[in-house]
């Protein structure tokens, strides 16, 4: 049977389907999606910065006060390190609810997407607090603007500027470089031209990273985040690409006019182009997908919403599902919408259900929460997930999930609810010819059709 | 919903019996080679205290830089060098040349101490911030140097993100407690299911497999259901099994096949606050884990060089709440019938305060890379030139401390 646009729509373009949530009809309603406010962050929100930045003072203020005064202290410590936590965890647990729980399938996908081009490692209790703003502030907001904002608003943030070392790249010649004998560090420049804009093997040189990095200096953190620090700033024009920036006194506005030319740039359009095409449709998608996207991009200076329609209108976009492998954030978020898991059952869950519900299996699956290998993010291709390994823990999770939240349901309604026309006779043949609802259910989750998309 | 919340809580536990569950264990990870060598490596995460595990008690300063944690306990190596207790069935070993030590090493690693970037360049075996190379590890970069190295099928299996396992060279991993807990007919309807997708029938093969001898080979019979009595009763089994131990009799298993180099982590060595309590946790596992690997690897064992390493070292001095902070210089723990054991490597800088590093660590005077490198080129006759800028640029390996047999 041919698939459906509803079907392609619905495990393409989101996070597969959930009872009750209407039918995606067309390209028109998935962009509708992104319009308005962003309802699954408001309906499960979080601290803003300055509260994030207040647990951790608090933390400090208490590990010294327990060091000054001993054991009477250590209560409030307690309380402080609770404090963070919960925090922590509700970060997590809202992630997963909003992906769920979310009609707005493509929206949610495009904050995964984003979140993973501009991939942070938080490393210890401090980073891992901040990342929540990186992911709620410079990310979520952004996914419908322009590229260049999405990227002046992820390489600005906190989270960014200290996962790659750009608060201990000071100017040579400014005024600390100058006083304590530091000098640059290159990491933050090579990434953003490498990574979150030209891609690899573009045409810029080692010399336009050494000149982005010394423009890029001045941005450090301090406690009221990102601030522009004049002082390790280096004097001085930085030509990239060949174009002129800043003068002899350094000011944070000729960062972002670089990161909204960089952004614009041709090789950019290619790059971002082709990781949509990778990310949704296939692993090797059609090149003619690819300069579609690539071509709206350009026209439209990085208008992000039209640089979407571009791939939906393209029917490179439309071949038949099965091309990629859902990561195991997507197969869970939709394993638990197949299942059709109330509210109740994925809000407010304690750090300890989290970490069984999902913390463990994503480990087991390879994709540790918020630990992706590097600043490259996750791979994309099927074969980096379905691993002896990989696979045995989705098909377990599968079972464990199908057994709590199966309830009555009938197998053979399962896997037509779940999959509709995707699903294979071989599949449901196997099915109906399971002993139990919750391993009939299970195999359903654990079957080929439904891991890939 | 409270109840079906429960419910699952309550059926992840199985889940929840892996090793990946104590932040203490990171799973195995496998690679296999064309030779008859052995190497574990075992990472130590968060630091271990080498000055209280191979304690300088020969050096009258000790005493002074640790008032609180010197109870007389540990027995003598060599006349100036002793074993912490929490070791001591670790002896005979000792005596019987099968474990050795190195100490005043630490890697190119100083000044920031954050375990993090410790462990990374650990792993990476290299020091160059933000260079391709800290995107993949040093076993991985090893792989390419041996001929013939591949991804053995009938035991690539596993999982995990170790850094030090990383890179371009298939590398394979499974977490010992990994389970498939469907009835023996859902897994024949799934075999089914998959042989249509070559990808899912292949990793689909092997993990049936694998889960079932594993589950046949822990003592449980195939096909339990998942109800909560089953998953409690594994719970309890999982728990008094002792956790490295488990992840070091699989290792011993595979290695006792076509596995040439395993290596997995114990943690649970960041003791900033009463070390003298604090520290023995790690060490039973650390010294379960090398018993079990000598025990489980029988005639094997004679192949086998371990090699435990730590991100860096801790203070001279203890601290305030009876423990000790970040340092530089630490100690390796090397073990194995593959080892000229018997032995403290190394170069003792002393304690002096003059020759402290940075007027608080111990003074790395050896890199930890030196004498992986030198252990790795005699196990398996690698070229230095490759050791030294491919898998650890820029290293000078100098000369042979002869660590291997």
């Amino acid at each position: 049977m041919t698939q459906t646009f509803e079907t392609v729509a619905a495990i393409r373009f989101g996070y597969g389907f959930r009872a009750g949530e209407p039918d995606i009809r067309d390209a028109g309603q998935l962009l509708a999606q992104l319009q308005g406010p962003d309802r699954a962050m408001l309906r499960f929100p979080t601290p803003g910065f300055m509260e994030r930045l207040d647990i951790l003072k608090q933390y400090r203020i208490q590990v010294n006060r327990v060091k000054e005064l001993g054991d009477i202290a250590k209560d409030d410590l307690k309380v402080t390190k609770r404090a963070r936590r919960v925090l922590v965890s509700e970060d997590i647990n809202k992630r997963f609810a909003r992906a769920i729980l979310s009609p707005n399938g493509f929206r949610e996908r495009l904050a995964t997407f984003w979140a993973d081009h501009f991939t942070v490692v938080p490393k210890g209790q401090g980073q891992i607090i901040a990342y929540g703003d990186f992911m709620d502030r410079a990310i979520r907001p952004n996914i419908s603007g322009s590229f260049g904002d999405i990227l002046t608003a992820s390489t600005l943030h906190p989270s960014m500027i200290t996962f790659l070392d750009q608060g201990r790249s000071v100017g040579p010649n400014s005024k600390a470089g100058l006083n304590r004998d530091r000098g640059l560090n290159e990491n933050l420049a090579r990434e953003v031209l490498e990574l979150h804009t030209m891609g690899v093997g573009a045409s810029y040189v080692q010399k336009d990273v050494r000149q982005l990095a010394e423009l890029l200096t001045g941005l450090a953190n301090t406690d009221h985040g990102t601030e522009f620090k004049q002082n390790m700033a280096e004097p001085g024009v930085e030509v990239i690409l060949g174009r002129s920036y800043g003068g002899e006194n350094a000011v944070i506005g000729d960062i972002l006019a670089f990161l909204q030319d960089i952004a614009i740039h041709p090789e950019t359009a290619r790059h971002i182009a082709r990781k949509l095409a990778v990310h949704f449709v296939a692993d090797n998608p059609d090149p003619a997908l690819i300069t579609h996207i690539e071509q709206a991009f350009l026209r439209s200076g990085g208008d992000l919403p039209t640089v979407y329609a571009a791939m939906l209108e393209h029917p490179a976009a439309w071949v038949d599902l099965g091309q990629k492998v859902k990561q195991p954030f997507g197969f869970i978020v939709s394993g638990l919408r197949a299942l059709n898991v109330p509210a109740s059952g994925v809000a407010d869950l304690g750090p300890r259900e989290l970490k069984q519900m999902y913390g463990l299996p994503m480990v087991t699956m390879g994709q540790s929460i918020l630990k992706a290998p590097g600043p490259n993010g996750w791979p994309e291709e099927a074969e980096a997930w379905i691993t002896p390994q990989g696979l045995a823990a989705r098909v377990q999770w599968a079972l464990v999930a199908s057994t709590a939240f199966g309830g009555e349901t009938d197998p053979r309604d399962f896997v037509d609810t779940t999959l509709r026309e995707v699903a294979g006779e071989t599949l449901k043949f196997a099915v109906s010819g399971s002993e139990k609802k919750a391993e009939g259910l299970a195999l359903v989750l654990s079957s080929p059709e439904f891991n890939r998309r | 919903m409270a109840h079906t919340r429960r419910k699952f809580l309550a059926n992840t536990l199985a889940l929840g019996c892996s090793a990946a569950a104590s932040p203490l264990l990171t799973p195995v990870t496998f690679a296999s080679a064309p030779t008859d060598k052995r190497l574990v490596v075992i990472i130590l995460r968060g630091a271990m205290d080498g000055l209280d595990v191979v304690s300088p008690v020969g050096d009258p300063l000790l005493a002074g830089y640790r008032p609180s944690m010197l109870d007389g306990q540990h027995s003598d190596l060599d006349g100036y060098f002793a074993l912490h207790p929490q070791l001591a069935d670790l002896m005979p070993l000792w005596h019987g040349g099968d474990l050795a030590f190195t100490h005043a090493v630490s890697t190119p690693y100083r000044n920031k101490r954050s375990h993090f970037d410790g462990q990374d360049i650990l792993e990476a075996g290299d020091i160059t911030a933000g260079s391709d190379v800290r995107e993949s590890g040093w076993i991985n970069r090893m792989l390419a140097l041996i001929p013939g190295a591949r991804k053995e099928l009938a035991f690539s299996v596993g999982r995990e993100n170790m850094l030090l396992m990383r890179g371009d060279k298939p590398v394979s991993s499974w977490s010992p407690e990994g389970r498939i807990d469907l009835s023996p007919q859902a897994k024949l309807l799934l075999d089914v299911i998959y042989s249509k997708d070559p990808l899912f029938a292949e990793a689909g093969q092997v993990a049936l497999t694998l889960a079932g001898q594993l589950n046949v080979s822990s003592g449980e019979a195939m096909g339990e259901e998942v109800d909560m009595q089953n998953i409690m009763q594994n719970m309890a089994r999982s728990n008094k099994s002792q956790r490295a131990e488990g992840l070091a009799a699989f290792a011993a298993n595979r290695l006792r096949e076509d596995t040439r180099i395993a290596a997995f982590s114990i943690g649970g060595w960041d003791t900033h606050l009463k070390q003298t309590r604090n520290i023995r946790k790690a060490l039973r596992q650390l010294q379960g884990a090398i018993l079990t690997l000598k025990q489980e690897l029988g005639p094997v064992w004679q192949k086998t060089a371990v090699v435990c390493m730590t991100e860096f070292g801790r203070t001279v001095r203890e601290n305030g709440s009876a423990g000790t902070d970040h340092g530089t210089g630490g100690a390796m723990v090397l073990a194995g019938g593959a080892i000229r054991g018997g032995k403290v490597y190394g170069d003792w800088p002393g304690l002096a305060p003059e020759n402290l590093f940075a007027e608080r660590d111990l003074m790395p005077t050896n890199d930890v890379r030196k004498y992986v490198a030198w252990m790795v080129r005699d196990l398996y006759g690698l070229e230095q030139s490759g050791l030294e800028t491919s898998v650890f640029p820029g290293l000078d390996m100098g000369r042979n401390p002869g660590v291997i047999l």
